[in-house]
């Protein structure tokens, strides 16, 4: 019965169980659920335990877009459960792995649904308009599901246009091991009443009762009062039947293991330029002058979660790959919109996009990657874009501001018009600064007034064109801000990159040592020899094929490290930086 | 040998704690739990101690003369709490040193039953990520979430887990400056239910105060806790330093009574470590190496 009971669908809430930011304690079949719906309507069913430490996410925080753990204050995204941010270590990223386990999820007849195994659809009811049902009040009881079925085909109730009445004929017009369905007729008054058993586990259960039709008003109350009374004097009796019998042992429901990977918190693991994921444009829209709007759904399943800060590689149907922030807020999860500026020099990648492709078009996208995390443990963080580079700042400055800490967002652009994605910017209120029409000159000494009163935990992101970019750095650097504040993401790479030189790499961890010839990168020869490198922009912007060096002295030519990074010679980007040294030792 | 509910021979062997001498009333029977069997003690108000297996012939409260009782199991009196064994216990408690310094404030500062296994209630001790969220505007505060890279050890010859180098930042760190500050903290866990804790004194820098837990294990997922203070204070009243430490202890109680499953997990892939979690780590290694089983979900093998 029981693993019948596994693959059905069961209710295991009301809807008015989930109000605003509330998280419920569902249970099913000895499993504990926190049950939470998102601000955008999203039911979330998810096992209640969190992957940290094993604390009952029903006792967490319901943000409206993501459950925040009490212990350790971990975010689990609305929709994919997946991590996005780890307070204690605040400058990484976490793996894009920590998931936790959801449960489908269905709304229907007033009720919540979910199965461990769900085979087929939530079970039709003929009869049941959506919409105009009543749910009756649940009655849990202390017996098998299937005791309380088979009792249940012996309730007796009045139909709801005549309450008062006494001569009710009930007929069976159905039931099962976890339902029945009953009707019941007097004069001209007719009610179908359909009783769902949820078992909570192998000796408790919960009805839910729901009425084909809607009572307004004082009629209502005793309509519900009516079934309050004769379900819990059902209830009575079937307990004490059920204590007649010897209580069958509480069900164990298996908990998953994690992954030994995240047994270890490794480093990221996803490989090479691969596009994984299908994504279709639900939507194009102009979001700014000269800047398109994309929102990308997937074809089938979830998105993966994303990081404020994090790029996909977007593959276009013109072969060229190239990557786009998300701008989503925390929580927005069923779609990605990327933004999109028209290059006056564009190489084909921006053309493409706002020429070419269309609504209803799919794309192949890669998983996303944040080499731009953000840190949540600053007193003050202040976000500086130009132009296009709003993109990743503007999912930061969201995802600050929904958890009210301290930011501005300063915006750097021609005239308003240029002002990407309104609808989105409009909801943080005064922390967004607009600067518009300023000359270099002008910007210098807007970027001056900004970065004055440096203090200790203020942090600074810059995304923009590069000569702002390097203005920025220069001008924080001179009032004092340390490199390990200043965060900063380069479109592109527009230093000419030097690939004469010849040198060898020795890969610590492979025992492999191969040589690198002039004319091609570290990532090429690696490649060629089979090993699985992850990249993504392949001109050293984006952080993604980054390397540990042990030993020898780098050529750095990205725009990825800082100074101190550079200096240390303990990191390369090895897509387009090379060997001073005539040998390489890379922790690979 | 007595027939014992706990099969666990490497936690049967332990000195466990019972209670606060000074809470114990002289010539009155007390009654206790420990790892499922029911407990007596009594003390005679000259510092002479005694357990027993609970008879009744000696009931709970009533008065007992501790000379006269016969089978009373092993007694130890250390850092102001009654100890006893079920087993072969070792010959000395673990030491700590502080204790014995003369100028030092020496208090239980509660015993708290708490709806947890041992193992679990250890690792909140020796946890210093959930300060802002669990004990927020004491212990730590949003946004200062950050728990810096620290160092852990098992030191051999003393068979205890040491965890040094560990700060963090609390609001009104000390009496003297009203800004938040770094704090530093060094834990021990010189017994699979007992850990303690050394921090930087708000009284003089010099120096650390040392916050001790003993946990009594009443069964696999019940404990006592009992915690010890031993600070330099000259200036507060008993009953205020008690009363902060309550307040700490109450914050953590829901949280560590809404932990799922209840005993600790061995297997490394029950749950997901960072690197805060580093002596948590160490711990959860030390017990398996050990060979616990009571209070903890040993790995399969
Ligand atoms: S247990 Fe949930 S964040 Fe640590
Ligand atoms: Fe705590």
């Amino acid at each position: 019965m029981l693993d019948l009971a596994k693959s059905r669908w069961h209710p295991i809430a009301a809807a008015h169980d989930l109000p605003l930011r509330h998280v419920f304690h569902g249970q099913l079949l000895g499993r504990e659920f926190a049950v939470w719906r998102a601000d955008d309507g999203y039911v979330n069913i998810w096992e209640n335990r969190c992957l940290h430490r094993g604390v009952r996410l029903s006792i967490g925080i319901n943000d409206g877009r993501e459950l925040k753990c009490q212990y350790h204050g971990w975010r689990y995204s609305n929709r994919t459960a997946g991590c996005t941010y780890i307070p204690a270590h605040p400058a990484d990223a976490p793996a894009r792995t920590i998931t936790n386990r959801t449960f489908a999820a269905v709304e229907r007849y007033g009720l919540v649904w979910s199965a461990e195994e769900p085979q087929g659809e939530v079970p039709e009811v003929s009869g049941f308009a959506e919409g105009k049902l009543l749910a009756l009040r649940a009655i849990p009881v202390n017996a098998p599901a299937d005791v309380v079925a088979a009792q249940l085909t012996g309730y007796r109730f009045q139909p709801s246009g005549n309450i008062d009445g006494s001569a009710a004929k009930v007929a069976v017009e159905a039931s099962n091991a976890f339902s029945v369905a009953l009707r019941s007729s007097e004069g001209d008054a007719s009610t179908l009443a359909v009783l769902f058993v949820q078992p909570v586990d192998s000796n408790r259960s919960v009805i839910r009762g729901v009425l084909d039709s809607e009572v307004e008003g004082a009629a209502r109350l005793a309509v519900l009062r009516h079934h309050n009374e004769l379900l819990s004097r059902l209830r009575v009796a079937v307990e004490a039947e059920a204590a007649r019998e010897p209580a069958p042992a509480p069900l164990e429901p298996i908990i998953e293991r994690v992954s030994p990977e995240l047994a270890e918190m490794p480093e990221e693991t996803t490989h090479g330029r691969k596009a994984t994921i299908r994504v279709q444009v639900t939507r194009k829209w102009s979001a700014a002058d000269g800047i398109a709007g994309f929102e990308l759904r997937p074809l089938k399943g979830l998105l993966p979660t994303f990081q404020p800060g994090a790029h996909i590689d977007v593959h276009l149907p013109n072969g060229l790959i190239r990557q786009y922030s998300i701008t989503n807020g925390p929580g927005e999860s069923d779609s990605y919109v990327i933004g999109v500026k028209l290059e006056r020099d564009s190489k084909g990648g921006s053309t493409c996009l706002h020429e070419t492709v269309r609504e209803g078009d799919v794309l192949a996208i890669s998983e996303p990657r944040n080499n731009f995390p953000l840190r949540r443990d600053a007193i003050q963080t202040l976000f500086i874009a130009g132009g296009i580079g709003i993109t990743p700042l503007l999912a930061m400055a969201q995802a600050l501001n929904n958890q009210s800490l301290g930011h501005e967002l300063h915006y750097f652009a021609q005239n308003q018009a240029q002002l990407a994605f309104p609808e989105k910017t409009k909801t943080l209120g005064a922390s967004l600064k607009p600067h518009l029409g300023l000359s270099p000159d002008q910007t210098g000494a807007k970027l001056r007034e900004i970065l004055s009163g440096y203090g200790p935990d203020k942090h600074v992101y810059l995304c923009g064109p590069g000569p702002m970019l390097e203005a920025a750095r220069a001008i924080a650097a001179e009032m004092g801000w340390p490199e390990t504040a200043v965060h900063f993401e380069y479109f592109k790479n527009t230093n000419v990159i030097d690939d004469s030189t010849s040198f060898e790499v020795a890969l610590a961890r492979s025992c492999m040592t191969l040589t690198v010839p002039a004319g091609k990168t570290i990532l090429e020869v690696m490649r060629d020899a089979g090993i699985d490198m992850p990249s993504s922009c392949e001109q050293g912007a984006c952080g993604t094929c980054l390397a540990t060096v042990i030993e020898g002295e780098p050529d750095h030519q990205d725009v990825y490290l800082n100074d101190a990074e550079r200096k240390s010679g303990t990191k390369i980007m090895t897509c387009v930086s090379r060997a001073k040294s005539a040998r390489l030792v890379l922790d690979l | 040998m007595t027939e014992t509910r706990c099969k666990d021979q490497v936690i049967l062997d332990l000195w466990h704690p019972l209670a606060a001498l000074s809470e114990v009333p002289a010539g009155v029977v007390v009654g206790t739990i420990l790892l499922e069997e029911r407990l007596s003690l009594a003390c005679d108000g000259t510092g002479k101690v005694a357990v027993w297996r609970s008879r009744r012939d000696l009931p709970v409260d009533g008065p007992v003369d501790i000379s006269a009782v016969a089978g009373t199991l092993p007694v130890k009196l250390a850092y102001g709490y009654v100890w006893t064994s079920l087993g072969n216990p070792p010959a000395d408690i673990f030491p700590i040193p502080e204790y014995a310094e003369a100028d030092r404030r020496k208090l239980n500062a509660a015993t708290f039953g708490v709806n947890v296994s041992a193992p679990r209630a250890i690792e909140n001790f020796l946890d210093m990520g959930h300060f802002p969220y669990v004990h927020t505007d004491i212990l730590g505060a949003e946004p200062h979430t950050e728990v810096k890279e620290y160092d852990v050890e098992i030191s051999v010859d003393r068979d205890e887990i040491l965890a040094t180098r560990c700060r963090f930042f609390q609001p009104m760190a000390s009496t003297t400056s009203d800004g938040g500050a770094d704090v530093d903290y060094i834990y021990r866990v010189p017994h699979p239910y007992c850990s303690v804790l050394y921090k930087s004194s708000p009284m003089d820098e010099t120096r650390l105060d040392v916050i001790a837990v003993f946990l009594q294990p009443v069964d696999q997922e019940h404990v006592r806790a009992h915690m010890l203070l031993c600070v330099l204070d000259e200036d507060n009243e008993d009953k205020v330093i008690k009363r902060f430490q309550q307040t700490i202890f109450g914050q953590d109680k829901p949280i560590l009574e809404n932990q799922f499953p209840k005993r600790l997990p061995l297997d490394p892939r029950a749950e997901t470590p960072i690197r805060a979690d580093k002596s948590a780590i160490a711990y959860r290694r030390w017990l398996s190496q050990k060979g616990v089983t009571y209070g903890v979900i040993p790995a399969a093998t």
